[in-house]
């Protein structure tokens, strides 16, 4: 046979291996579909079926262990362009690793081809078996047979969304099926059963690689043959700076304060304590002073406490842990929870802290307020926020209420009962 | 109103993305992953390809398909994902695949608290490399360097055809802080150059500094070898030729060599001090602040805050000969990058201060140098 893809001379296999016939009849289908030599993009990773690579005279690259579908999609992903073809080689041991990609890349519909080696076990190892080994296939570590039916990629390809996949027998001409795969605008994918001569004849002596498939319940047919348009990957041109002028906070208010102010803010989640914690971050901001804030919660975002530590300063911040913090903000039971610790050891802060919540032992000036109930929970955290700059007066009340209004959140609330600090 | 001035109050994630995407990065693929998530979702806007893959192996996988085609790709993960992509990372380093992996620090073993920051991968990069090499790996210490080593990690990944790390932490991508904007300088678009000869191409052959010339796999004009494997100059598979374990010593040399150019560090020295603080990442904001106050007690105290950490720059070490005392602080249980510089039985003039959970205080390091100087 005339090659045109691969270099002349012998091909790096044991004699009788289906290898070598799985890459002539590659050859043969390039040729069919009148490819030129750099149009084609050769994927392959480790195992027998991957030390084809130096043969190919087309562009190659070779990764790691079951990852070459993977590796295909990424390459076929990037260079869209639906000239170049892109082939991922792979053997039953390294279809078994990447399973994942082979499902993932019939899902997405990427635009290769896959050519799965399928031998019955791994043959660079030792002959051990692959999940592609059939009930009752011997294999070096499995000598009374497999006790389970291997994979029948073929199904799974299908499911998962493939756009052409065929399953046939590595010991004839098939170039005619592989070409078809190849023409196939999408995912498509060969199986081609192989027995291993080094490992699956000895250890399977006198049977018969058709027989075998048969037996394993593994159809030879086209599975699905489809019409498709192909994975194209979406190039946005038109994207802008995440820098915008919305987000700049123009320095309208001042503040008297002349050393920083840590304030931890702590209570529950679902009741505003991050976003109320970033309004009146933005208002210091507005109010000319430098402010760091930084969140704790667990990982159940939803569910527990959420605290925020808050430091403001007319100086630059460098530290932004948490320190002893000057203001204690507790507006629910988990947020007491959280802080117990903090409030115990704290001498020097302030603590605003609601009416319901029984407070451990501290030396802080302690100032309770009734916040749980003069407003809907879910901006209680605002609330106290409100409450203590109106105490304090670290910076202009007005300057929250300005970045208030420009919030989404102004919507839903009710101002007239945020700004009531009235004891009744 | 200040005019001079453009405060916007921001994450530290937001910078790091505008700053990769202005430097000429193309594709995100990413998985999400806490305390990476904000990386993600800028990337998800300002990326002009970003892609949502299913794993972290994928991610790497996909990232090296694009990168292999002549595209500049990005991710984030935390030390779970991270620990999925090493035998990627791996693949990328053999085959030069330039790349830029930010790994975001969180509290381990394993999955550990994923809303608490850590310093705790370091020595994990430090010979992550099958072999014992290292990647180039860069860090933060405030949002100016978010800004420009962001750009510069593009840079070095590109021009030495390798992937990067930037190792940067919890705190420093979640935490908002207040900054003018107008400090950032503009960020030059790094303009690659691809082969662009008549002669074959030899997609390993080393040219100017170790650095074989790229060309995408999938040209019109040369065909191009990549491989994992170890290989020749033509980037076929060989077993221990000269000529292939040449080239695969050649990758180390290229980064330790080449890194000295792209050694970033920030010097803070008094005369007459013998004791010297180093710290990196999200440390060196508290030495700072340790720095400031044991100077006002007069105290003299240099501080060296390294921002390239491996392979490790020589000029650390030309810098540290002139103290006495040298006291690296970071936050994990065992003095990484301690370790790092001076091995794991260190002489008694080094001292380590670490903190596991929680981020060093000014106040703990204060505590430790008072005994020094």
């Amino acid at each position: 046979m005339f090659r045109k893809f691969l270099e002349e001379g012998e091909l790096p296999y044991c004699k009788g291996c289906g290898h070598s016939l799985v890459a002539n009849n590659i050859d043969l289908a390039l040729q069919k579909n009148n490819y030129s030599l750099l149009d084609l993009i050769v994927v392959t990773d480790i195992g027998c079926h991957g030390i084809i690579d130096k043969s190919f005279k087309t562009h190659t690259i070779h990764g790691l262990h079951g990852r070459s579908v993977a590796l295909a999609s990424g390459i076929s992903a990037g260079i869209n362009n639906p000239k170049k073809k892109v082939i991922a080689l792979v053997g039953d041991g390294g279809a078994t690793i990447g399973m994942q990609h082979i499902i993932d890349a019939a899902h997405n519909n990427f635009d290769i081809t896959v050519i799965v080696h399928n031998n019955m076990l791994y043959g660079m190892t030792g002959g051990q078996p692959s999940e592609f080994t059939p009930y009752g296939f011997k294999t070096t570590t499995t000598p009374e047979g497999m006790k389970r039916a291997g994979y029948d990629i073929c199904s799974m390809a299908t499911t998962a969304g493939a756009k052409f996949v065929s399953r046939v027998i590595g010991t004839t001409d098939f170039s005619d099926v592989l070409a078809k795969a190849f023409a196939t605008k999408g995912f498509s994918l060969v199986e081609v059963m192989e027995i291993c001569p080094s490992y699956g004849v000895k250890a399977n002596p006198g049977m018969k690689l058709k027989n075998i498939v048969e037996e394993a319940g593994l159809e030879i047919k086209n599975f699905v043959d489809k019409e498709s348009d192909s994975y194209q990957a979406e190039i946005r041109t038109d994207l802008k700076s995440l820098f915008n002028d919305y987000d700049k906070i123009p320095v309208k208010y001042k503040s008297d304060i002349n050393s920083p102010v840590n304030i931890l803010i702590s209570g529950s989640a679902g009741e505003g304590v991050q976003s109320a914690a970033e309004i009146f971050a933005k208002a210091a901001v507005s109010s000319g002073l430098n402010v760091s804030k930084k969140g704790n919660y667990p990982v159940t975002v939803g569910v527990g406490f959420s605290s925020s530590d808050i430091i403001i300063s007319p100086n630059e911040i460098l530290f932004t842990g948490t320190k002893d913090p000057d203001v204690i903000i507790i507006t629910s039971k988990d947020g007491l929870d959280y802080s117990s610790s903090t409030v115990k050891s704290s001498s020097n802060a302030i603590i605003f802290c609601d009416s319901s919540l029984t407070l451990p032992e501290t030396n802080a000036k302690v100032i309770k307020f009734d916040f749980r109930n003069k407003v809907p929970v879910k901006n209680v955290s605002l609330y106290a926020l409100l409450y203590y700059l109106n105490y304090s007066k670290i910076f202009p009340l007005d300057a929250l209420l300005e970045n208030l209004k420009s919030d989404k959140l102004i919507a839903k609330l009710d101002l007239n009962k945020l700004l009531d600090f009235s004891l009744n | 109103m200040n005019n001079e001035k453009s405060i916007i109050f921001t994450d530290n994630s937001k910078i790091v993305i505008e700053a990769l995407t202005q430097a000429g990065a193309d594709v995100f693929i990413g998985y999400p992953i806490t305390p990476a998530n904000l990386l993600y979702h800028y990337a998800s806007k300002r990326f002009s390809v970003f892609m949502a893959a299913p794993d972290e192996i994928t991610t790497l996988q996909w990232m090296a398909g694009f990168s292999a085609v002549g595209k500049i790709s990005v991710t984030a993960t935390s030390f779970p994902g991270f620990a999925l992509m090493i035998e990627s990372i791996n693949m990328a380093y053999m085959m030069e695949l330039p790349m830029v992996i930010i790994l975001v620090q969180r509290l381990g073993p394993a999955t550990g608290t994923a809303t608490t920051g850590a310093q705790g991968d370091l020595l994990l990069l430090n010979g992550m490399i099958s072999g014992g090499m290292s990647v180039a790996t860069f860090n933060f210490s405030d949002e100016l360097d978010c800004w420009n080593i962001s750009a510069k990690a593009i840079e070095f990944a590109v021009k030495h055809r390798t992937p990067v790390v930037i190792l940067t932490s919890k705190e420093e991508m979640m935490t908002k802080k207040s900054m003018d904007i107008n400090l950032l300088p503009a960020i030059l678009k790094y303009e690659r150059e691809f082969y662009n000869s008549d002669e074959n191409y030899i997609s390993y052959k080393p040219e100017k500094n170790l650095v074989p010339a790229f060309l995408p796999l999938g040209n019109e004009k040369h065909q191009v070898r990549i491989t994992a494997s170890t290989h020749n100059m033509k980037g076929i598979i060989q077993n221990s030729t000269v000529e292939a374990m040449n080239n695969s010593k050649r990758l180390h040399f290229k980064n330790f060599r080449n890194i000295e150019d792209y050694t970033f560090y920030e010097l803070d020295e008094v005369p007459g001090a013998n004791t010297i603080i180093v710290s990196y990442g999200i440390t060196s904001h508290s030495a700072k602040e340790a720095v400031i106050n044991l100077r006002n007690d007069g105290k003299k105290i240099s501080h060296l805050i390294a921002k390239t950490l491996l392979p490790v720059p020589q000029k650390y070490y030309e810098i540290l000969s002139n103290y006495k005392t040298i006291v690296v602080a970071e936050e994990n249980l065992t003095g990484q990058y301690q370790q790092i510089l001076f091995g794991s039985k260190p002489d008694t003039n080094i001292i380590s201060i670490t903190e596991f959970g929680k981020m060093i205080s000014p106040a703990a390091i204060i505590k430790q140098v008072s005994n020094y100087v």
